[in-house]
């Protein structure tokens, strides 16, 4: 783990110290809209790491993670809308929920494997899809407009854009560094161990359902934070977050960036939405390059971005 | 490593620079561009380039940028491509937005950041009442003020009893809510569909039949409407119980519904025969340089096009005169193609609705002819909830 | 009581629609082991290739009968071209490489059809309704129960009475012994494609006149034929066929319903936003619950 870290060193040094440096960049050119893009890029890494620790180190593929994005969202969202605007409350109640529901949807889904694990997270996130779009009071399906950011009683300016950024970017990457704690202890070492064969972790004496459930929970409620921190940056929430294809894009940044890699899920992030951004801007017939590309790197780049640079890096 | 990725950070920042110097007029136009509302968009856009055409491209001796920009009929989409084309282009007016829900989350950035934003279609009531700004203008309609005119031709037609369908989102429950303000007759049945993605209406078909109403109202907008319209007919529902609707029936969608749109009555505030000069050279110009005649999507498009100009006009191309701006576009001093119409207190215009009907025309194609005057200089309710006064 | 039976009939239209997508879909899955996403865009092009035969010949059957072939066609050379390489790989590899299939096959359709989508008109002397025992019902939704229905039989009998259905069976519990037993595999999986390809475009043209042809039409109704082969358990035909009715009903009866159950606990208007969104989650609630109950589908394909 720490060798192939060090192989890419250079790479991630390069895409921090640009992250870093961006705000310098956005206020000479006063283009704010870039700052917007790579906060919504940082927060949907955050989200993506999370489902790394699962997909990539414990093999289990949720299909329904945008649903955490969602309910840290709606957390935000309706204390906000009911008047509470403190984001000492807002934030704490948003991982609480996410978390104790991922606690159910593990409990209930980790007993089954394969395509039905995938589905039955999927009809897990549907239906709080669904409980969203029917919020009447929140407005349904219409989604809800925030019309303040979480305050933090001075402590930090989240209405200030440039102040935000560096608070999201200071979460992400203190979720990777936690990510490397936790795949680097004896706990990370047990989830490793029983994706790749759980009846001998078993056998070896490990409760591995347990396990597999507790990195569930902590990857849904790290979600729920992004969640939380995506609500205050859109300033909008709506059951969209949490749809099927939203999951679907996080799955696709996991694997695009390469699985299994601490820094991958970001790479994927960027990747994939400056891509979108750039092609998009080229030609709107965008969707018929980046499809193909999809295509070409499963067949051709396994390990995903990171896995190319790794290449690189040795040939 | 880091000096390098300085210098290219300063690099960048030189070679895009800053574009506040104010050289042009520059237009964000968020709108659906993909997937099977384009058609719309696609409309609006057409629209609103005429409109330019008319102007020589120039608005107050300023050259017109636009920039469109594709909602993709969401909501979160629509939102960020507003900020966009605030943050990025630093446009001085935004306008487009089909849809209620994508322009409700829309409206705070634009009102925030104190850039005129222009509704050339969604008017959903909130935007009406509550969340009215001085930045918000429209040149379409409140929501409810389609269904208003339907309910009163409803009325005027005897119908004793209806039944009510249509999508669940902001603009599905506000027409239903239009119709139910001003039809005094009884409501025996109230559906909301799954939007966008419930396209099957069976099930509500059966229910609608087994209630036994005297007439059908629907809202149907787009893709949506051509499948209603067909399944209807499918279903023997046409010669059994008559269909009155709003925003289901129009250019875009008549070359799918072809002939079950025949006989179905709609609500409208501007339609392609309306014998106004302003109209007649829109709608004549439009069909020469695209092939086909325009939708009231369009005529909307190309009165904001206008809207904007005789704003930009006024201030003789000083786009940081905005309480002038504003001062102008209330007088609403252009020519729409509507016929001249007045704005209320929260910026809604004050006109009239026709009753249209769908006609075969010699030549195999479908079009639209207004039938009657239904509503003369109507308001809507809900401007009175809207603390803005002039 | 009429109502009910009506109500009933819609859901049983839509689950037979729901079946010959699913079907396809639980065999390439079953066999191939190969998670296909843009099963949905087969079903599009179905359509798409209807709604232009249809036009091009100016007869429903005709057109039909060529959209088909077509589709079938299609299937062939997206099975050699794009997915033969993808078999043996990890179901996260098929995922990310078939949804960018979906992109591109939705992109390609814009650039051919144009975004406007196309309709496909009823054959005229289906677009009416006809009485049966005083449920007044649209024929062409009977046909739709009709040719789906023969569809199911004729699948039966090929998977149960053919050599062919006998190597499907034996493909689908155990893969590595067909195999070695000789089945000559890489043809195996090309007609098992196809005929799911063949399928997935059947439903597409068959429900065309009843929606409109669109972008996009596929993916919606993908994730409920994946709800219905996890129910159903993958790789069994029948398990779909049961798990199809029985969502196509339940989806209905709650579309149906509910609202007027709501009403009687809840305002007029509350029940109105609620009840759509309920109905919608009651089949992902039924499978949810099927899966804790039992964890392979209802009818589990031994050796998987």
């Amino acid at each position: 783990m720490r060798a192939a870290l060090d192989v890419r060193a250079p790479f991630v040094v390069i895409v921090v110290a640009g992250l870093a440096l961006l705000p310098v960049y956005t206020a000479a050119s006063g283009d704010q809209f870039v700052l917007t893009l790579f906060t919504r890029i940082v927060i949907l890494a955050i989200a993506a790491t999370s489902l790394n620790l699962i997909l990539g180190y414990g093999g289990m593929v949720s299909f329904g993670h945008a649903a955490y994005l969602g309910i840290g969202g709606y957390a935000v969202g309706i204390l906000a809308a009911e008047g509470v605007g403190s984001g000492f409350v807002q934030w704490p109640v948003a991982l609480a929920v996410s978390g104790l529901f991922a606690l159910v949807v593990g409990a209930l889904s980790l007993r089954t494997r394969g395509v039905y694990f995938i589905m039955i997270t999927l009809a897990f996130a549907q239906m709080v899809y669904y409980v969203a779009a029917g919020l009447d009071r929140y407005g349904g399906d219409d989604g809800l407009t925030i019309y303040s950011r979480s305050r933090f009683a001075g402590l930090i300016n989240l209405s200030d854009h440039t102040q935000f950024y560096y608070l999201c970017l200071a979460l992400l990457l203190a979720s990777i560094a936690f990510t490397w704690r936790l795949i680097n202890s004896r706990f990370g070492m047990v989830i490793c161990g029983s994706r790749s064969n759980d009846r001998r972790m078993q056998a070896i004496g490990f409760p591995t359902f347990r396990y597999r459930l507790a990195a569930f929970v902590i990857a849904g409620t790290w979600c729920g934070l992004a969640g939380a921190l995506l609500a205050n940056h859109t300033e909008f929430v709506s059951p969209a977050m949490m749809y099927w294809t939203r999951s679907g894009d996080l799955i696709v940044m996991v694997v695009f960036g390469g699985m299994g890699s601490l820094f991958g899920p970001l790479f994927g992030a960027i990747s994939l939405l400056v891509l979108e951004e750039g092609l998009s801007r080229v030609t709107e017939y965008w969707q018929i390059i980046l499809g193909p590309m999809l295509l070409l790197i499963v067949l051709f780049a396994r390990g995903g971005i990171d896995g190319l640079i790794g290449r690189l890096r040795h040939g | 490593m880091k000096k390098a990725s300085l210098a290219a950070v300063a690099a960048l920042a030189f070679a895009t620079g800053p574009a506040l110097a104010q050289g042009s007029v520059k237009i964000g136009f968020v709108d659906t561009f993909s997937g099977p509302t384009a058609v719309i968009g696609n409309d609006m856009r057409n629209s609103f380039e005429l409109a330019l055409d008319h102007l020589g491209r120039k608005m107050g001796g300023l050259p017109v940028e636009v920039i469109y920009e594709d909602d993709q009929q969401k909501p979160e989409v629509g939102k960020q491509k507003t900020e966009k084309v605030i943050q990025s282009d630093h446009v001085n007016f935004i306008t487009g937005y089909i849809w209620s829900n994508v322009l409700l989350a829309s409206l705070k950035p634009a009102v925030d950041s104190q850039t005129f934003i222009i509704s050339a279609n969604a008017g959903p009531s909130r935007i009406a009442g509550e969340l009215c700004s001085p930045f918000f203008f429209s040149t379409s309609w409140q929501n409810d003020q389609t269904p208003h005119a339907m309910g009163i031709y409803l009325e005027q037609k005897g119908v004793k009893t209806l039944y009510l369908l249509g999508p669940n989102y902001a603009a599905g429950k506000d027409m239903l809510a239009g119709v139910k303000a001003t039809y005094r007759g009884q409501v025996i049945g109230e559906e909301y569909t799954k939007w966008p993605d419930q396209l099957d209406f069976s099930a509500e078909l059966s229910k609608a039949r087994a209630a036994k109403p005297e007439a059908i109202f629907v809202f149907y907008p787009g893709a949506a409407g051509v499948q209603f319209l067909s399944q209807y007919a499918q279903a023997g529902l046409r010669d059994q119980i008559p269909l009155y609707t709003a925003f289901t029936i129009d250019e875009t969608t008549l070359p799918l519904q072809k002939d079950v749109a025949l006989g179905v009555p709609g609500a409208q505030e501007w339609v392609n025969d309306l014998p106004n000069p302003a109209n007649q050279k829109f709608v004549a110009d439009f069909r020469a340089k695209y092939g086909h005649g325009p939708s009231f999507y369009g005529a909307q498009a190309y009165d904001a096009a206008n809207l904007i100009n005789s704003a930009v006009v006024a201030v003789k191309g000083d786009l940081t005169q905005k309480d002038a701006i504003r001062d102008e576009m209330r007088k609403a001093n252009y020519a729409s193609v509507r016929g001249p119409y007045k704005y209320g207190n929260n910026h809604f215009p004050i006109q009239n609705f026709y009753l249209q009907e769908t006609v075969k025309n010699a030549d195999g194609t479908f079009g639209l002819k207004t039938v009657a005057t239904i509503l003369k200089d109507s308001q809507d309710l809900f401007h009175a909830t809207c603390p803005m006064k002039w | 009581m009429l109502l009910l039976v009506e109500q009933c009939l819609n859901g049983l239209q839509f689950g037979l629609l729901l079946f010959l997508l699913a079907a396809g879909l639980t065999l390439v899955f079953g066999i191939m082991d190969l998670v296909n996403l843009a099963h949905g865009s087969l079903y599009m092009m179905g359509a798409y290739f209807a709604a232009t035969f249809v036009a091009w010949t100016g007869n429903f059957f005709a057109g039909a009968f060529l959209a088909l072939a077509a589709t079938l066609l299609l299937g062939i050379v997206l099975e050699m071209l794009a997915l033969r390489p993808l078999y043996g790989r990890d179901h996260l590899d098929h995922v990310l490489g078939t949804f960018g299939l979906i992109l591109f096959f939705n992109e390609l359709v814009r650039l051919v059809w144009g975004p406007a989508g196309l309709s496909l008109p009823v054959p005229s002397a289906l677009n009416t309704a006809v009485d049966i025992f005083g449920i007044y019902y649209p024929a062409y939704r009977l046909l739709i129960i009709l040719v789906s229905l023969l569809v199911a039989l004729f699948l039966y009998v090929v998977v149960m009475r053919t050599r062919l259905g006998m190597l499907i069976r034996a493909g689908a519990s155990n893969r590595e012994m067909a195999g070695a037993l000789g089945v000559d595999i890489k043809l195996l999986f090309t007609l098992v494609f196809a005929l799911g390809a063949a399928l997935a475009g059947l439903a597409g043209l068959m429900h065309a006149p009843i929606l409109t042809v669109q972008i996009g039409m596929g993916e919606n109704i993908l994730i409920l034929a994946f709800v219905v082969i996890v129910i159903g358990g993958i790789g069994s035909i029948r398990g779909a066929f049961v798990a199809a009715v029985f969502v196509g009903v339940v989806d209905t009866l709650g579309r149906a319903f509910l609202p007027d159950l709501l009403r009687l606990a809840l305002s007029s208007t509350a029940a109105s936003t609620l009840a759509p969104a309920l109905s919608s989650m009651l089949i992902y609630l039924l499978m949810a619950i099927v899966l804790a109950l039992r964890p392979q589908g209802l009818f589990p394909v031994a050796g998987r």
